[in-house]
């Protein structure tokens, strides 16, 4: 079912006018604009006008040689001069005012069936040109969504598979929800003659397309596209979007982000919106449009989880992510068990190496104490000594640390598990024995002593030596 | 200057063929004709437009040929020496037509054209991705010389290479609808749905418009056997 846009209803004497006549007078009244078109994996600017306008686009269809993989080259047909085609963006309402111009050097002729047109063929016999000429066509944008578009000329699948497939997007009304990034992600599969990896300027196969047996399943046209140097970017805290389309022209996407939960999911593009999504299907010839906050910071691999062919044919794109930790969300490792069946919950961890010359006074021991805490306890324990509510205790002003020495050396010679009341809040949970020399607890306990208003306890070698237990999985018990 | 002549005629003996978009898929039979053994050159079409002023690229009528016509020439009969043995094209449908006509000669029909066409001297799958390599392949700015393109089973060069030629009924193939030349539409009609390079050569076809002038479009000529 269409939805009744722009059915105004106008009433002159006994005769009635309505529907798309209107609608067609009314944008021709209004204002024209050229459309801004992008390359992947850049996205248009969001439409800010209220009103619908006429909006003329210009789609050159070019056949290039580019580089498919490092050393491999393929006669790509495209959109615009690259895979995938020019990411286009109207607004639901708008009356688009479509030009198929067909480069002269083409030796194809091509044409363009959009998704998003409410007509035959989605514009493709009206937009059916030879090389050298130029085609035009108009449609109104009816319905809202993100759409594939491709090439429909005979053979189909030899157009598409040569990388004739982009996204235009027909924006609702009321817009859609703010981001900081929005990106063009558009997967396909290539069928060469050579398989994967060999060198030199590859010619299609058909057998393989009829096969559906690809040598390539890529994002953005090529291997690598997204890797990298070409990685998309943002920072921590920033929300992204991604426009993820599947041109095919066989293939169905399972599309997922390692690392990520898409907090928001437009399934097939459409106006249903799902929640909490670990991996989206979008069909050979539809798309999907996920939202998503980046919380921690590090490098989130997109994938085709049908995962050989991101292991083996090149479906992996990145999203580089930059800035602060939040060890209460993502922690990093933080310990490296000796996994023993019947043994306890304490581990030994081998602590960062340091340095082995001994400590001469109690400024060296702060000193080496403080990269010492650095590297092995600042991850838990936090660089300000607060810790991390409800998971693990702070040191700065701590009632526990401060106030037994050779309680902490225990802690920390022999490990902790188990209920612990720190400052009045109760904490339960595991701290590994550190695989660390007298000198190095010594000095580290003497850093944590000197800091955030403790103590100031010097802790000499001697002491710890003394106090020092074994590990609580080795039998001599750990401490609570 | 001294032209290449390259007007030799070849006998394709009369048989038959199906047709791509034949339904049923019947054999149609083609009578005994002559095909010119090359496309035809720079060379030949400048002789033409020495002796035929009217179809000289600043005075050939427009609703005939579109601007690009003969575009890759310096002016109205200036070739280059290495234009003059490679096919002639930016020439629209009219124009091939009178050159063949001043020949004495005809543009072959489609029938013709397949027919000779399919006697690759290759099997069926080795020629078909013989054909689709040529196709696929992005399209050259220098064309190379007619004969060095080589010759197929019937002793015609580069019906597969080198460029597109003109048939003189490109357009039947709009017959019914040209909707078959679009997505699915096509494969449903055609005798076999796995010869690609056939799709392409006659959606090619259904683009063209007799007064167009494509840089990859060529031609070369046919004549009825004496009765």
């Amino acid at each position: 079912m269409r939805p009744a846009v722009a059915m105004k209803t106008y009433c002159v004497g006994l005769t009635f006018f309505f529907g798309p006549r209107v609608a067609l007078a009314e944008q021709k009244a209004s204002a024209s604009e050229a459309g801004v078109l992008t390359d992947a994996p850049s996205v248009p600017p969001a439409i800010t006008r209220k009103s619908p306008a006429h909006v003329v686009i210009h789609l050159e269809v070019k056949e290039v040689v580019q580089r498919l993989a490092d050393g491999v080259e393929f006669t790509f047909w495209t959109f615009g001069g690259h895979v995938p085609g020019k990411f286009i963006r109207v607004r639901a309402g708008d009356f688009v005012e479509m030009h198929l111009d067909n480069h002269p050097d083409n030796k194809m002729p091509h044409n363009i069936d959009l998704h998003a047109v409410t007509g035959p063929g989605g514009g493709a016999s009206s937009s059916f040109t030879a090389p050298g000429h130029s085609s035009v066509f108009s449609f109104q944008a009816l319905n809202p969504g993100l759409f594939v578009y491709h090439c429909a000329t005979a053979p189909v699948g030899m157009h598409i598979g040569n990388g004739m497939y982009g996204l235009i997007l027909v924006e609702p009304k009321e817009g859609l929800p703010k981001v900081d990034h929005e990106f063009y992600v558009m997967q396909g599969e290539f069928y060469t003659a050579g398989p994967n990896g060999e060198a030199g300027l590859q010619p299609f196969s058909m057998a393989k397309a009829i096969e559906e047996k690809p040598e390539y399943v890529v994002f953005n046209g090529a291997v690598g596209a997204l890797l990298g140097a070409n990685a998309l970017q943002a920072k921590v805290g920033e929300t992204v979007r991604l426009f993820v389309g599947n041109g095919g022209p066989n293939l169905l996407s399972s599309f997922h982000v390692i690392g990520e939960i898409f907090d928001s999911v437009r399934q097939e593009a459409g106006t249903a919106v799902s929640h909490n999504v670990q991996t989206t299907l979008v069909p050979a010839g539809g798309a999907a449009v996920v939202d998503f906050k980046l919380n921690v910071p590090g490098t989130y691999i997109m994938v085709d989880h049908s995962i050989t062919r991101a292991f083996n044919k090149g479906a992996m794109g990145q999203i580089k992510v930059t800035g602060p930790e939040t060890k209460a969300i993502y922690s990093g490792k933080t310990g490296d068990e000796v996994y023993m069946p019947e043994g306890s919950r304490i581990s030994v961890t081998q602590a960062a190496a340091t340095p082995k010359t001994a400590t001469a006074n109690k400024a060296e021991r702060v000193a080496l104490g403080k990269s010492i805490f650095a590297a092995n306890c600042a991850a838990c324990h936090q660089v300000d000594g607060q810790g991390i509510p409800n998971a693990f205790p702070p040191l700065a002003g701590s009632d526990y640390l401060n106030a037994d020495v050779k309680r902490a050396i225990r802690a920390v010679t022999g490990g902790l598990a188990g209920k612990l009341v720190v400052n009045g809040k109760e904490f339960n949970g595991v701290m590994p024995a550190w695989s660390l020399n007298d000198d190095e607890i010594a000095s580290v306990l003497t850093f944590a002593y000197s800091s955030w208003g403790n103590t100031e306890q010097d802790v000499t070698a001697d002491l710890v030596a003394a106090n020092r237990v074994k590990p609580a999985g080795s039998g001599s018990g750990g401490e609570r | 200057m001294f032209i290449t002549a390259t007007l030799a005629l070849v006998l394709i003996p009369g048989g038959s063929y199906v047709p791509f978009f034949a339904k049923p898929p019947v054999p149609v039979a083609v009578g005994a004709f002559f095909l010119d053994e090359f496309q035809v050159t720079n060379g030949d079409y400048l002789q033409f437009v020495a002796q035929a002023p009217e179809w000289r690229r600043s005075r050939a009528k427009r609703a005939f040929v579109e601007r690009d016509y003969l575009t890759s020439w310096a002016g109205d009969t200036d070739v280059t020496a290495e234009q003059i043995d490679g096919p002639v094209t930016n020439v629209s449908w009219f124009a091939a037509r009178a050159y063949c006509r001043s020949q004495g000669k005809r543009l072959p029909t489609t029938d013709e054209w397949e027919f000779a066409a399919g006697q690759t001297g290759l099997s069926a799958e080795a020629s078909k991705d013989a054909i689709l390599a040529w196709y696929g392949r992005p399209s050259r700015v220098k064309l190379a010389p007619v004969k060095s393109a080589p010759a197929n089973a019937a002793g015609i060069h580069g019906m597969h290479a080198l460029v597109w030629e003109w048939v003189d009924d490109f357009n039947s193939s709009f017959v019914g609808s040209d909707e078959r030349f679009v997505c699915g539409a096509g494969a449903s009609e055609a005798t076999d749905a796995r010869d690609y390079a056939a799709f392409m050569r006659f959606a090619f076809r259904s683009s063209l418009k007799a007064p167009y002038t494509i840089k990859d479009l060529g031609f070369r000529c046919a004549k009825d056997p004496p009765p």
